[in-house]
């Protein structure tokens, strides 16, 4: 007996090591120190001091539309702090949000703004005032086709509609050609791709088309397809690599990933407006903000039937969810410092460069930077 | 061995109670030690699969729709596991449907008809299949085979349509689920394969040489002797083949335009989805009870592959009692 209790003592000894030393490999990957120090949560000074002697190791999640934005983010922030190290996970807008409410994170990304129970539910870890959603990453969604020498449609949301519902066949269909009399159409039968997971694209697209062409699309908005059947794929890499493979495939997607594929000028009013990061930062700017929230919460009511002139309404809205207070000081400065430069003009750019989002309106930033302001530590 | 050849040093060993000693006892804890983990890890994913999956179990139909996020017009769990079950089992059946035949062929040859050499250098690249990720499978499966493939079920499905009565429909990007169910079926190759093959060299050579004596060719021999004795290994084999088929989440979720319907349009999209496929893509923007709802299906999922692993234990066991080396 005596020999099998020490066995087992070694090797209960052996897995702790072989844990520490993981754990020590996992840290020593996330840390982008120069000097090798491991970064130290509790070694942040008091609140006044500025940006650049702000340290630790901080972790976000969220949604996947943010992913590469995000990365241009944390690499112009860890520049300007070299003693932060932040990470971001893209499990997914529900997930972010989940891992936010439990305190996991501190930091959130989401394509939809904080539902009235999960504010509720926020007060639990960011003190009496909850959360707030900052809308800091907007993105057109480009409906995005596979048309050999078209590069440019128009296409009004009834027939938008119409094609992804199944009920427009053909690319020389009458309702396309009458939009498009300069466009020579093939006669090639339409193959609408969808996404196929849970997305906040095909939330926002959803919304479009049942604000817009109501009598076509009467499914209420969701982030999961309504129509039956048809092609799918999971995540925008995925949609659009189909639309790249299949002659007459139409898709919608992120504007900034569908590469060489023709794209469409939606109908606004009377006039086609192509995509563009201006266009949809338009549209942002002629919607109105959801009422009866904290005065900071800054979550958009998108005007889809806009017709202001040169907006693009079709555009998704991402925002980064915040506490109104962080108990923990470091935490506090850090998510402080970091929304700060998101918002700046540089963050925005850098965002723009990197992931092809619409950088926000000077107005927008004024308010979120009060926002920001309005974050208290301690 | 050596305890055959010497008796008389065993019996003396064993008196003085000298038979585990030093690294023999150790070598016992570790290899016990090895078997409970195994149990335990089972046990665990059981424990946790009913634990987590009990809320959505339980659960009203409201809140299923509303916090479980089940698929619009859907009031209670069976909906959605219903038709994952099938297709999950339809994808499944016609891999096994292509890869049982060619597996047993490539298993016969080499071990039957290929010379030596070429044998063993057929052997190792079958076994070779085996390594290759699933991701790279659903990668190429999704990107290459499925938009050339998709011309020949177009193909298909119009002679089919010239059938009287019979109403098929193809998809022109090919993600249907007769594309994932070919890739399934090369990924399971590999396993059915190296079983079969084994299995067949352990046909007895009286067996063989019988039936040569009495004048069989190769393929009367093969006929009447090497397949009656595989049989069961063959079918076990398959039933392995099937339980990673089953399983197989990746490559189907890069291939297969999903969709929730008992159809049995294998060449259109959207109309079929297996279980783990269907995990993999809701998961990622799932929360709460929608979490819970996953792992009911998951739920399932388990219950099935372990069916399908105790009939395959079942069939092993079988073959003991006819296995015709006596």
């Amino acid at each position: 007996m005596e020999r099998h209790v020490k066995l087992s003592r070694i090797s209960r000894a052996g897995s702790v090591a072989l844990v520490g030393a993981l754990a020590l490999t996992l840290a020593a990957c996330g840390s982008d120190n120069p000097t090798g120090d491991a970064p130290e949560n509790t070694g942040a000074p008091a609140a006044e001091s500025p940006a650049g002697d702000i340290s630790g190791t901080f972790s976000g999640a969220g949604a996947s539309s943010q992913e590469s934005a995000m990365g241009a983010w944390i690499a112009g922030f860890q520049s300007q702090n070299p003693d932060v190290s932040v990470s971001y996970d893209a499990a997914g807008s529900g997930a972010g949000r989940e891992q936010f409410l439990a305190g996991g994170v501190s930091f959130a990304g989401s394509d939809a703004a904080l539902k009235d129970e999960e504010l509720q539910s926020s007060t639990e870890v960011c003190g009496p005032d909850g959360a707030i959603d900052l809308p800091l990453y907007i993105s057109p969604i480009a409906v995005a086709f596979n048309l050999p020498g078209i590069s440019s449609l128009n296409l009004a949301p009834e027939t938008i509609a119409n094609i992804f519902a199944g009920n427009i066949t053909s690319w020389n269909d009458p309702a396309i050609a009458a939009d498009n009399p300069d466009v020579n159409l093939p006669d090639m039968a339409i193959t609408p791709v969808h996404r196929s997971d849970d997305s906040g694209t095909t939330d926002n697209f959803t919304e479009y088309l049942h604000a817009t062409a109501g009598d076509v699309w009467t499914w209420e908005p969701d982030g999961v397809f309504p129509v039956e059947g048809g092609d799918s794929a999971q995540g925008t890499s995925g949609v659009v690599g189909i639309v790249n493979d299949t002659e007459g495939a139409v898709t919608y997607a992120d504007a900034s990933r569908v590469g060489q594929l023709g794209t469409a000028a939606i109908k606004v009013g009377e006039e086609w407006v192509p995509v563009s990061p201006e266009a949809a930062a338009a549209a942002v700017d002629a919607s109105h903000e959801v009422e009866g929230r904290h005065e900071h919460d800054l979550a958009f009511e998108l005007d889809r039937t806009t017709t202001a002139a040169g907006a693009y309404p079709l555009v998704l809205i991402s925002y980064s969810l915040a506490c109104l207070n962080y108990a923990d000081e470091a935490e506090g400065n850090f998510v402080k410092a970091f929304l700060g430069y998101i918002a700046s003009s540089e963050g925005q750019q850098a965002a723009a460069s990197a992931a092809g989002s619409a950088p926000i309106s000077d107005d927008l930033r004024s308010q979120v930077e009060q926002a920001i302001d309005a974050i208290t530590v301690g | 061995m050596t305890t055959t050849a010497s008796p008389p040093a065993t019996t003396r060993r064993r008196r003085s109670g000298d038979t585990e000693r030093g690294m023999s006892r150790v070598f016992r804890w570790i290899s016990t030690a090895a078997a409970v983990l195994l149990l335990a890890v089972l046990a665990a994913v059981a424990v946790f699969l009913v634990q987590r999956g009990l809320p959505a179990l339980t659960a009203s139909g409201e809140e299923l729709q509303t916090a479980g996020r089940l698929p619009r017009g859907m009031t209670h769990l069976g909906q959605l596991v219903g038709p994952l079950v099938f297709g999950t089992l339809l994808a499944a059946a016609i891999a096994l449907l292509l890869a049982t035949p060619v597996a047993v062929g490539i298993a016969l040859f080499i071990s039957h008809y290929a010379p030596r050499r070429l044998a063993a250098g057929i052997g190792y690249v079958v076994d070779l299949l085996a390594a290759i990720p699933s991701v790279v499978f659903g990668l190429w499966g999704g990107r290459t085979l499925a938009p050339v493939v998709a011309d020949v079920w177009v193909w298909v499905a119009g002679v089919l349509n010239s059938i009287p009565g019979l109403e098929v429909r193809a998809t022109a990007t090919g993600r249907s689920l007769a594309t994932a169910s070919v890739v399934l079926a090369v990924m399971i190759l590999p396993i059915i394969t190296a079983v079969s093959r084994e299995v067949f060299l352990q046909t007895p050579k009286l067996h063989e040489e019988a039936a040569l004596a009495l004048g069989a060719t190769r393929w009367e021999v093969v006929r009447t002797a090497v397949l009656p004795f595989g049989r069961s290994g063959v079918i076990s084999a398959a039933m392995l083949g099937l339980g990673r088929a089953l399983g197989e989440t990746m490559a189907v979720l890069m291939i297969l335009s999903p969709g929730l319907l008992y159809s049995f349009q294998i060449f259109d999209s959207g109309q079929q989805q297996t279980i783990a496929a269907y995990i993999a893509n809701q998961f990622p923007e799932s929360s709460g009870l929608a979490v819970n709802v996953l792992i009911a299906t998951g739920l399932a999922l388990f219950v099935i592959t372990m069916a399908v692993n105790m009939l395959a234990r079942w069939i092993v066991a079988r073959r003991k009692e006819f296995s015709g080396a006596n």
